[in-house]
């Protein structure tokens, strides 16, 4: 849940990027890190493994500026992908606001796409949320390597697979060289921020 | 409990109190957050430079760890912990389910005298809280 401090006018909006192992969920961040420099008061904190592994969580906060008076500050943080830390990624989960899914377009992780997505909908119900009604927005990564003549799922697929029920924005990006990162961060901050109004309202 | 929102009188209240009983002790900086990594209020000497909202983030985190081997150990919770470093050192205390205190201090102070002041301090703040 979001805190919203009365007295500072600040609100903290918490938004969780999540998905399959090795999917490109910290280089999201690092990109947004390395464009958005001079927006970032303080540094990026990484807590990885010897082999750059997510261990525990990323995290990266922004200001954002200024809506009705109340400054918005944004949380990123990413969740460990490996299948063994769930119990650390459901830590993570506590209190989220949003969330991006960045799937793995690579076809060989078509099942674990799948595999990540419906754990996120068990461990939101742990914490009394629904994946239906948390904003959400999909992201397709790494599609810059159909050009290095990596096997890469059509969007069908992959709409198909993921996004079928949940009907939210989706996005092809690739963290790597920036393509739609940008666009799914501004995605995710504007549907979060909307879900908080109306939830006060 | 709703901890959402709390409001500006209560937020005064708290403040009030971290101020005459920790930061007047000598503690350099005091910080609430909740357990999803948000800041609820934070205080300092007007010294000490730390970035709250990255240290709310890993303190959250750090305290759920410890919270994961209470539990397989047995234990219902591990209610305080205490970090100590050369020069400074951080003491952290639960306040109840959702939130946390976190003080941090110099040499100067005795982690004894501190204690009994957090001690204090938590009671205080959650007589704050239970009015609404």
């Amino acid at each position: 849940m979001s805190f919203i401090n009365l007295k500072d006018k600040v609100v903290q909006v918490k938004i969780v990027y999540y998905g399959p192992g090795r999917g490109g969920k910290t280089t999201n961040l690092e990109y947004i890190n390395r464009t958005y420099r001079k927006q970032i008061l303080s540094e990026m904190v990484s807590l990885k493994t010897h082999g750059d592994r997510t261990l525990f969580f990323d995290f990266l906060p922004f200001d954002m500026g200024q809506i009705k008076g109340y400054d918005i500050k944004i949380q990123l943080y990413t969740v460990p992908g490996q299948v063994k830390y769930n119990a650390t990624r459901k830590l993570v989960l506590r209190g989220v606001d949003g969330l991006v899914f960045v799937a793995d377009a690579m076809e060989k992780q078509r099942e674990k796409n799948i595999r990540s997505l419906n754990q996120l909908h068990e461990n939101l119900q742990s914490y009394k949320e629904s994946i239906f009604k948390i904003p959400l927005v999909m992201q397709y990564n790494k599609v810059d390597l159909k050009e290095h003549g990596i096997p890469i799922l059509p969007i069908e697929v992959l709409q198909k697979d993921l996004n079928s029920r949940l009907q939210v924005p989706y996005f092809e990006a690739s963290a790597l060289t920036g393509y739609n990162v940008a666009a799914t961060l501004k995605k995710i901050i504007s549907s979060t921020v909307v879900s908080i109004q109306k939830k006060l309202l | 409990m709703n901890y959402g929102i709390v409001s500006q009188e209560q937020l005064e209240q708290i403040d009030v109190i971290l101020t005459e009983k920790l930061i007047k002790l000598g503690v350099d900086c005091v910080i609430i957050i909740d357990m999803a990594g948000n800041i609820i209020t934070a205080r300092d000497n007007g010294e000490s430079k730390y970035d709250v909202y990255s240290f709310a983030a890993l303190a959250a985190g750090n305290f759920a760890t410890v919270d994961a081997m209470a539990k397989l150990v047995g234990e219902q919770e591990f209610s305080l912990l205490f970090h100590k470093g050369q020069d400074s050192n951080i003491h952290f205390s639960k306040i109840d389910d959702e939130l946390l205190l976190i003080s941090m201090f110099g040499k100067d102070i005795s982690l004894g005298f501190l204690r009994l002041n957090v001690v204090d301090v938590i009671e205080k703040i959650r007589k704050i809280w239970n009015k609404k």
